[in-house]
């Protein structure tokens, strides 16, 4: 197998998905509700996978295999639990409500359905920005995935600036072309793509190794410490603070939040709710178990690589490695045009819009919507060149700064007495507090604050706890502004 | 009618500590430490994977009895095509 047959295959997957993304941009509409929501007509088959398929990003096709290889399959249960179980819950708790919410006053973000509620702008701007900034740690990891992704899979002929700016590029181009109905469209695809191909690789590899029971004997030789539940990395605080951050934090991504925006009926998100375990599992059970599989065979994972390509190079034919890097960065691209497609209209509609030029035509949104994403993923690109941490740690910083935007917005969601300067402390202070924390292992003159405490519990759980307390508190101590309305959050009567 | 939708809505109630349950022990605690092999996976997967397909059974069965709807206090029947439609909801039931 050349090297050129292998890039082949990967760069011809790529131009496939950004050819289905110019069909779908040739039967779209202009509108900015049709570019964002694809006019809020997603059925059941696209919304499933296209959440699942933003969700499924470089965090878990190499992140998950990696931490499995190093600590042991545990790290399934963790995904599982927060992902099939935890988030499915959440999806009904805060994704019906403010479908039903967003479906009665036309929302399309976030900032705007908070910002509406409590008539403030000020409000809209800050739950956009915070939502930005976590986004740009998300962007990275994708470009990080892809630069090392493409690394592993020519043996270095291809540098990992060169896959970072090959992926780059790519989402740069379909995210300015196709909009929200083209991400839905080859989302679809690329889950279905991905599923079949990591059960096949998956197959494939059992099978070099002489089935389930062999693979895991071989496991169990190397790392006995795999077989028992718990120990090492995983214990309580780490499993119930990474289930807790994560779950919530997904709900508040700004590609997840507005997916509850666009579902055509509640049918369909009803549907999806119901599938939602078997179809996360479906996926993280072979994914996982090849990272846990390949501690117990004798290949070696160098420095920053990821295992699952290098275990698929040895037990698999180059084309099958091909295609299942394939897969990944479509995974990748696909989480990525999803994020940048949200964030550019939490940029235009939430802090554009309100805070510079509210009088702008629907034509100079749409061109300052495209610059901002390329200008993001431009500087995503640069920051992902320096490497700041492993891709699990660049992930759960990412995850855990949104996950502290979740209970204030639960609260505006089911608390009508919630008052502004509630949501703003909510906020404003715990997350100040976390990127000061996050900022301090490369701030010069303050010391590095620990992230975890007392034996892996999350400081994000904490100040979680935190953002519930200070907007019910500080609700209770405010009163109303006359701008807010709680009736716009109303859904059961008239 | 109305007191048929009480009973439901009463009944509902049941829901938060069965997802609750659902949420925590798709962790398998019990296990803890427990390091047997069972048909080529440690024993305690196969608890994960058999939870989650609970999960989409138990999360099928919620959304089938309108307790999804009712949940949210809105009326199942006239949910189905769209919850867009404001005659949906309960009326001067609200809670």
């Amino acid at each position: 197998m050349t090297l050129g047959l292998s890039l082949g295959i990967v760069v011809g997957y790529l131009v496939v998905a950004l050819a289905l993304g110019l069909v779908a941009y040739r039967v779209s509409e202009t509108t900015a509700e049709d570019y964002y929501l694809a006019s809020r007509s997603i059925g059941t088959l696209v919304l499933l996978f296209t959440t699942f398929a933003t969700l499924l990003s470089a965090f878990t096709f190499f992140g998950g295999p990696n931490l499995a290889y190093a600590a042991g399959p545990e790290w399934l249960v963790v995904m599982g639990t927060l992902d099939g179980v935890l988030f499915a819950v959440l999806w009904y708790v805060i994704g019906y409500k403010q479908w039903l919410i967003g479906a009665r006053n036309g929302y399309v973000t976030l900032g705007e359905m908070l910002g509406d509620r409590f008539g403030s702008t000020g409000l809209r701007a800050l739950v956009a920005g915070v939502s930005l900034l976590w986004l740009f740690p998300y962007v990275m990891l994708q470009q990080m995935g892809a630069g090392e992704a493409l690394v592993g899979l020519t043996d270095g002929a291809v540098p990992y600036w060169g896959g970072a700016a090959l992926i780059t590029g790519f989402i740069i181009l379909y995210v300015t072309v196709a909009g929200l109905r083209g991400v839905a469209w080859t989302d679809t695809l690329q889950g279905l793509f991905m599923l079949s191909v990591v059960w096949i690789a998956a197959a494939w590899v059992v099978s070099s190794l002489g089935g389930v029971g062999a693979a895991t004997e071989g496991m169990l030789a190397a790392r006995p410490e795999f077989g028992s539940f718990g120990g090492g990395t995983y214990t309580p605080g780490f499993i119930v603070s990474t289930a807790i951050t994560i779950a919530f934090g997904v709900t508040m991504f700004p590609q997840i939040n507005q997916r509850f925006f666009v579902a055509k009926s509640a049918e369909t998100l009803k549907r999806s709710f119901a599938l939602w375990p078997v179809l996360v599992l479906l996926l993280f059970l072979p994914a996982f178990m090849l990272g846990a599989w390949a501690a117990g065979t004798p290949v070696e994972v160098p420095d920053g690589a990821n295992v699952l390509p290098v275990v698929l190079s040895e037990y698999a034919p180059a084309w099958l490695a091909a295609v299942v890097i394939a897969g990944a960065m479509a995974a990748m691209m696909s989480s990525s045009d999803s994020m940048l497609l949200s964030g550019s209209s939490y940029f235009t509609r939430d802090l554009y819009r309100p805070l510079v030029d509210a009088n702008a035509s629907e034509r100079r949104e749409a061109w300052i919507a495209r610059i901002g994403v390329a200008t993001f993923a431009t500087l995503a690109f640069v920051a992902s060149l320096f490497r700041p941490g492993t891709l699990i740690e660049v992930g759960g910083t990412a995850f855990s700064g949104f996950a502290l935007l979740a209970l204030p917005v639960t609260c505006a969601l089911y608390w009508p007495r919630t008052t502004r300067t509630g949501m703003i402390a909510g906020v404003a202070v715990p997350q100040a507090t976390y990127l000061f924390v996050v900022l301090s292992s490369v701030l010069p003159l303050v010391p590095t604050l620990p992230r975890t405490v007392l034996g892996g519990w999350d400081v994000a759980l904490g100040l979680m706890a935190l953002s519930g307390a200070l907007t019910v508190g500080v609700s209770l101590l405010t009163a109303p502004t006359e701008e807010s309305d709680a009736s716009r959050f109303a859904v059961t009567g008239d | 009618m109305l007191l048929l939708y009480m009973t439901r809505l009463r009944s509902d109630l049941l829901w938060v500590p069965t997802f609750a349950i659902l949420v925590a022990f798709a962790v398998p605690w019990p296990l803890w430490g427990v390091d047997r092999v069972v048909a080529g996976l440690p024993v305690w997967i196969w608890w994960h994977v058999a939870w989650l397909g609970l999960c989409t059974a138990l999360f099928a069965l919620f959304v089938r009895s309108g307790a999804w709807e009712r949940g949210m206090g809105q009326r199942p029947d006239a949910d189905a095509s769209s919850g867009r439609d404001p005659s949906g909801s309960v009326g001067g039931d609200r809670r």
